[in-house]
């Protein structure tokens, strides 16, 4: 047996049984990007199980320490590159923070946010029932989640004319504001969603084969869960009630009536009942706070932190010194640190800046709850079945643009 | 600052004492600075003292301020999903520390990443490994003294 830098490949163990080294991945259908498990395997149970991520490392923290806090939020839409927009605001909201800027955020901008927010919840959600079902064998939800995520994407390319990388948020409040024919289809969305919703749990909730692969696999329980430091659906999975959007409100969510559902088993059905209520969820907030979107600027009007509006930057003097002040040496912020956090749509997703007072982050570190959570997948996997590791990958729900940053 | 953090303030304070360097709050947020001999020891109480209850840790992570005798410091973030209240503690060091990973298993890869981007070494912490950049690796990245583009780089083209 050739001896590799982990060991003999294969060896035998003590009651006989052959084990052997399998490397799933970087390149495997099932793991949601480049992200390499170790399993150390006896005959099919996992014994070992060694996630290896950083494939997609491209060092987001540390360009972060070397541009200007507003050039950074491109950089933002490429970590969780199903949900740009959550990052973005993310982002946004602990560099306002930082600035202590948070009360002049125009109140439309704030709804906006909200209702985009969502919207990209209900996006990822999608994405994440789509693969999940398709790595257990479904391909038809596939393709019916990606119908309904098109229409959500058709939404942020009016209004920031890129479909994935969207850097709408801006440090302020947003780029601009939304196009003529954006509320209509963001009503058509809400209307027909809760119909599309009712397809795809027809297609799948109760169908025997799904539910082989996942209930009772991947279970977690609540101290486990907690000590893991899972956030999101993921927690909430196992039954702990946690949700910023209700204990810690941010934007408007304490004016608006949701409910966030809590799972009890901590199995990977529950998770998957959990998720696909939350959508539901988020069409309803999505549903009231259109009721309640507001007119008006979408732009805090602080000459130290936002451009000026492009009309006066080309006829005033004064607003084009400022657009090119600030392009060119960005805007500086208080010394101080801060940690901004929303409820991402696979958990906390938190901005973690220390300023020194120039107008680039001293250190910006980015609290990923995909990276988090991937660490349990160890503690659910071993002892079990190689299928269940695919089951596993898929009910954590992670984002490899996230995890490796 | 929140009612209960005001508590959790004044429990650490009665139970560190002179370990306690400085409490400081800013945007409402609360930062305890340890000395680093007590940091394994403050995580603990802080997650199981009924009053301060930080059941879950959000982050573990550093930052480097190179010309200080001391260069790194450790930032550990945690939450209690009871009373809703956050807290960040802070402690400085040279490249050792003991590791959190024992008091909450989350600490096990966010340490692992500190140690691979920064070169902190845990102390006692059960498979310190490099888990973003290749094994062989040399230097770490997130050093202020780490050029930008790697020590090998030629520079962009053009």
């Amino acid at each position: 047996m050739q001896e590799t830098k982990f060991g003999a490949a294969t060896e035998e163990n003590k009651s006989g049984a052959k084990r052997m080294r399998l490397n799933m991945g970087p390149q495997h259908p099932s793991t949601h990007g480049v992200l390499q498990i170790i399993l150390d395997l006896e005959g099919e149970t996992v014994v070992r199980c060694d996630p290896v991520p950083g494939y997609l490392h491209r060092g987001s923290e540390k360009l972060a320490e070397n541009k200007y806090f507003q050039q950074i939020i491109p950089l933002t839409d490429r970590l969780d590159y199903l949900s740009p927009f959550n990052n973005n605001l993310a982002y946004v909201m602990a560099v306002e923070k930082l600035l202590g800027i948070e009360d002049k955020i125009p109140d439309r901008a704030v709804w906006l946010r909200l209702i985009l927010s969502e919207l990209q919840r209900i996006a990822s959600h999608l994405i994440w029932f789509g693969t999940h079902v398709m790595d257990i064998g479904a391909i038809t939800a596939f393709l019916y989640a990606m119908r309904e995520r098109e229409l959500i994407l058709d939404i942020f390319e009016m209004c920031s004319g890129a479909r994935l990388t969207v850097s709408y948020a801006r440090i302020g409040g947003l780029m601009g504001d939304t196009p003529p024919g954006f509320e209509e289809k963001v009503l058509d969305f809400v209307k027909i969603f809760p119909e599309r919703h009712a397809q795809y749990m027809k297609l799948v909730t109760k169908n025997p084969i799904f539910m082989d692969r996942t209930v009772d696999v991947g279970v977690v329980t609540a101290e486990d869960a907690i000590d893991m430091g899972f956030t999101g659906p993921c927690l909430r999975g196992s039954g702990v009630n946690y949700d910023i959007r209700k204990r810690e409100p941010y934007l408007t969510y304490d004016q608006l009536d949701f409910d966030v559902p809590v799972g009890t088993k901590g199995d990977a059905y529950d998770r998957y009942l959990l998720r696909m209520e939350e959508m539901l969820q988020s069409c309803r907030i999505v549903e009231q706070a259109m009721k309640k979107l507001p007119k008006g600027p979408v732009k805090a009007d602080d000459p130290k932190v936002t451009l000026p509006a492009k009309e006066l930057a080309m006829s005033q003097a004064e607003a084009m010194q400022r657009h090119f002040y600030q392009v060119i040496h960005g805007f500086p912020t208080p010394v101080g640190e801060c940690y901004g956090k929303i409820e991402a749509s696979k958990g906390e997703l938190g901005f973690y800046i220390i300023s020194d007072g120039s107008s680039h982050p001293y250190r910006l570190k980015i609290r990923a709850p995909s990276f988090v959570n991937l660490q349990s997948l160890p503690l659910m996997t071993e002892g079990r079945m190689v299928s269940d590791v695919v089951t596993c990958i898929g009910t954590l729900d992670i984002v490899l643009g996230e995890i490796d940053r | 600052m929140q009612e209960s953090l005001q508590i959790v303030v004044q429990r650490v304070q009665e139970k560190f004492g002179e370990a306690v360097l400085g409490v400081t709050e800013f945007r409402d947020e609360v930062t305890v600075r340890v000395k680093r001999e007590v940091w394994r020891e403050l995580h603990e109480f802080l997650k199981l003292d009924p009053d301060c209850n930080f059941n879950l840790c959000v982050d573990v992570t550093a930052a480097d301020y190179p010309l200080r005798d001391q260069r790194f410091d450790i930032v550990c973030h945690m939450l209690s999903l009871n009373k809703a209240h956050r807290l960040r503690t802070k402690a400085a060091t040279d490249e050792r520390i003991a590791s959190l990973a024992p008091v909450w298993r989350t600490a096990n890869w966010e340490e692992r990443e500190t140690y691979d981007l920064f070169g902190v070494v845990f102390e006692g912490h059960p498979d310190l490994r490099r888990i973003m950049m290749p094994e062989d690796w040399e230097g770490y990245p997130l050093r202020k003294d780490y050029p930008l583009e790697g020590y090998d780089s030629q520079g962009l083209p053009g």
